[in-house]
């Protein structure tokens, strides 16, 4: 708009410029936090100029959480919810959209609903179920007689097992769980004009070659936009993790070694608290996702909007 | 839903079933297990569960610490919704100005998204901490004055203060959408007639971010129901005095600390009604998207 407003300007950049900095002032006070040797980080007027202990600071902190296994461990399970949920909501959007068969809207009501309770809402029972994930087959088998049949006829006792804790699957699964991405994807493919699928029928291809030669290329914002958010989404859970994983050594993730890490009695035993490795440590962990969201800012917005998480 | 183009086969049976397996897993089964729980009392010494009706809800409901974890989850929500809201949308309003430097404001703006709620909680209880933070001012000035850990009222200011902090950049990134869908045609047209900047925002802009503004009510009230743990957490440990034990920090606590499952299920199960019924308000009344082309 072609107008001169000098004042309201000013009165722009002021504000933003305030509300910056409410945002931006924790953030910097940790910042600074992690740049302290631990007496000047519990003197009491406090530092808000950094000093320059950070790489220390960084290096104890890295070596006291062992953060080189977690890293990978957390790279692990982001790759692996992004990849499965992807691939998940691809193929299932595409055989709701394009596919007729009776039951349709009813499958589609099914995945919907998933989208209504997160996974914190329903935690204790996920979580015995992650303890033994052929529970559900174990039980109707017992219901329906089936065990019981499989034991007269062969005498073999049915105990169905395959406990999740401990390992990445269990990590994974129960994230992709939901129809987050699915519904972006059958968004998507309803865009898709008719002359597209006709055509590539009239070449002779099936609906698996139409998916991986017309429709994933021209998903590719789709999945760049369902990727970041998904990445930050698995990057940042927390109490998932903090149940299904008790062999912190092996299959811990970065966001649950912070618990560890929160300066009272119990981790410093009434010495005085660490916060310099505490704030140090929060900075490595929260770093990778900020990243994500700033380089791929664009399909980042467009994915949050179109998923409504 | 558009026609579709292929018979029904053995591949789109195939293309479902990974989908429907795990939502029955890990979805269907839990959800139905919770109910279980919540209308049945496991035996002291195993020999299954016994059917009790109504029971561990009435124990629930006539729980005083429960009824206090329901306030304090109230409270939580309403003040971190207004706080991150009304901060989102004067942000937002004032960079789809557009003026120099507006890029750089919007990414200041939407980065906090991807920091984790627990990394958040931390960082708060630095800023907070009595001995150590920006806080320590306060003590410095009038001792012992300040202390999370002491005195409920504080603790509870610090956990909305955390959980708006977080809430911001998503508001914000939706607010700045609708603001950008609006048609350039609607703005000229209000400014030929004579509106000036101040007045569109008013009289323009604000009416019709309505949809948008009631759909992040309701998103941001669930997810201060649900999303608030890892704050919680490591923030204030649900204390002091249990006043900061908010809902799902309580089910946590209850279910895998004290082991008391049906007491942890029909509180789940009570919660999950909750956000069912907000979902539905949701998709009744606020779905409706608004396009203005």
């Amino acid at each position: 708009m072609i107008e001169r407003t000098p004042i309201l300007n000013l009165a722009t950049h002021a504000i933003l410029v305030f509300g910056l900095i409410l945002i931006l002032v924790p953030i910097w006070l940790a910042f600074v936090g992690a740049t302290l040797t631990l007496q000047e980080v519990n003197s009491a007027p406090i530092e808000l100029w950094p000093g320059d202990q950070l790489w220390a600071n960084l290096k104890e902190a890295w070596a006291l959480s062992d953060f080189g296994q977690k890293f990978l461990n957390t790279l692990i399970v982001a790759t692996g919810v992004v990849v499965g949920k992807i691939t998940l909501a691809c193929i299932t959007a595409f055989a709701l959209v394009f596919f007729n068969f009776r039951g349709r809207m009813l499958i589609f009501w099914m995945i919907f609903i998933t989208l209504m309770l997160p996974l914190e809402v329903r935690i204790v029972p996920t979580y015995a179920v992650a303890a033994n994930a052929l529970t559900p087959f174990q039980t109707i088998m017992d219901w329906t007689g089936i065990s019981w049949l499989i034991n007269a006829v062969s005498g073999i006792e049915v105990s169905l097992e395959w406990n999740l804790l401990n390992s990445y699957t269990g990590l994974i699964l129960p994230l992709v769980a939901t129809a987050t991405g699915t519904f972006l994807y059958r968004q998507f493919f309803l865009t898709i004009p008719d002359e597209l699928v006709e055509a590539a029928r009239m070449d002779g291809a099936g609906p698996l070659r139409f998916l991986w030669d017309v429709l994933i290329p021209l998903s590719k914002t789709n999945i760049a936009a369902l990727a970041t958010i998904m990445f930050v989404y698995a990057w940042n859970q927390y109490l998932w993790p903090l149940l299904v994983v008790t062999d912190r050594a092996n299959y811990g993730m970065v966001v649950v070694q912070l618990s560890d890490l929160v300066p009272d009695q119990l981790t410093t035993g009434g010495g005085t608290p660490t916060w310099h490795l505490a704030m140090a440590a929060t900075l490595v962990v929260m770093l990778p996702p900020i990243a994500i969201v700033i380089l791929m800012q664009r399909w980042f917005v467009r994915g949050l909007i179109n998923t409504d998480k | 839903m558009r026609r579709a183009y292929f018979k029904f086969s053995w591949i789109a049976a195939a293309l479902l079933a990974p989908q429907l397996l795990i939502i029955f897993v890990f979805f269907y089964w839990p959800s139905a297990q919770a109910l279980y729980w919540a209308f049945t009392l496991e035996q002291p010494w195993g020999g299954g569960n016994t059917w009790v009706g109504f029971d561990n809800f009435r124990k629930v409901l006539s729980d005083p610490y429960y009824w206090g974890s329901v306030r304090v989850s109230v409270i939580y929500a309403l003040a971190t919704t207004v706080l991150a809201m009304g901060m989102a949308l004067t942000l937002a309003i004032f960079v789809d100005r557009q003026l120099a430097g507006y890029k750089a404001y919007r990414v200041a703006i939407i980065w906090p998204y991807a920091v984790a709620a627990p990394a958040v909680g931390l960082a708060f209880q630095f800023v907070f901490n009595p001995g150590a933070g920006i806080f320590s001012y306060i003590n410095t000035i009038a001792p012992g004055w300040w202390d999370l850990s002491k005195y409920p009222w504080q603790a509870v200011t610090a956990i909305v203060v955390a959980g708006a902090w977080k809430q911001v950049a998503y508001s914000f990134v939706f607010f700045l959408a609708a603001l950008q869908s609006i048609p350039r045609s609607l703005t000229e047209a209000a400014a030929m007639d004579g509106a000036r900047p101040l007045r569109r925002m008013l009289d323009l802009q604000l009416p019709l971010l309505t949809p948008t503004f009631f759909f992040l009510l309701v998103i941001n009230i669930t997810d201060s129901f649900t999303d608030s743990f890892g704050i919680v957490d490591t923030l204030t440990g649900g204390g002091p005095f249990r006043a900061t034990d908010l809902m799902v920090y309580k089910i946590y606590s209850d279910g895998f600390r004290g082991f008391d499952y049906s007491g942890a299920a029909a509180q789940s199960i009570i919660l999950m009604l909750l956000v069912m019924a907000l979902t539905f308000v949701q998709f009744r009344y606020v779905e409706k998207r608004v396009h203005y082309t």
